[in-house]
């Protein structure tokens, strides 16, 4: 009888792949680089199989490893002279868009139901993806490096070559697109109920 | 300072979760915050984002 594959097999890792590529992809914004990062992964993984110890997911573990794999390829990019298309995201023009002349929300966050409990749902993850995916770029990768990397607000200004209250911009457009994301394509719909 | 509009409690209360405001601040917030429902709920969902953002990344583990 064939022996089930380990854990730790290469098969094993692949399955992995589309997850670790989007959420490479959520910070790197560039296919080769994200790619390059999930493959260093796969190899870094393979290379130290032995010294994963099972205290935690697999997917956990690699999503460890990828973290300092997507580091390397933003301090490789930032060496590297860029043309970067698309709007400048630190003016604050799109923001003004949530707010009435005399600063009150036009929108009001409404409340929502027990979002823990969404927490627990695999569909939420796919809607809070879509919500990231739809972030301008430099949004996306600094609010990333906070909130999943844990980085501090001076690393990531270092790593984006901005200043801390740029970042601020950046980090605040992302909470303010993000919970108006989740509340129209989750909270709201029926699929919060569940 | 201390008659915050949305706007700028919204900013403040994103800013908190990066730096330590300053006392004038944190009056001037807590103030807004307590007759505004609309920045309340704002921050329990960046409170709660920072959460699900470290679910989705599986570092939420015990």
């Amino acid at each position: 009888m064939p022996a089930p594959a380990s854990p730790l097999s290469p098969l094993e890792f692949e399955q992995h792949r589309p997850y670790l590529l989007r959420f490479a992809l959520l910070q790197l914004r560039d296919r080769s680089a994200a790619d390059d990062a999930v493959q260093e992964t796969f190899l870094a993984a393979i290379q130290g199989a032995d010294r994963f110890g099972g205290q935690s997911a697999v997917r956990t573990w690699l999503i460890g490893i990828l973290k300092h794999k997507i580091i390397d390829q933003m301090r490789k990019a930032a060496r590297e002279p860029r043309v970067e298309p698309g709007g400048d995201e630190t003016r604050t023009d799109d923001l003004e868009a949530f707010f009435a002349e005399d600063g009150h929300f036009l929108e009001p966050p409404g409340e929502w139901d027990s979002p823990e409990k969404s927490l627990e749902e695999r569909r939420f993850f796919e809607a809070l993806e879509r919500c990231l995916e739809g972030l301008p770029k430099n949004t996306a990768r600094a609010f990333m490096m906070r909130e999943v990397m844990g980085l501090e607000t001076e690393e990531i200004c270092k790593e984006l070559g901005i200043s801390t209250s740029n970042c601020w911009v950046l980090l605040y457009r992302a909470r303010m697109a993000l919970r108006a994301c989740l509340e129209r394509n989750w909270f709201l719909t029926g699929a919060a109920a569940g | 300072m201390m008659n915050l509009s949305c706007r700028e409690a919204s900013r403040l209360i994103s800013q908190r979760m990066e730096r330590r405001l300053s006392i004038r601040e944190r009056i001037a917030l807590r103030l807004h915050m307590g007759i505004c429902d609309a920045c309340t709920r704002f921050s329990l969902q960046a409170e709660f984002l920072r959460r699900a953002l470290k679910a989705y990344a599986g570092t939420d583990e015990p």
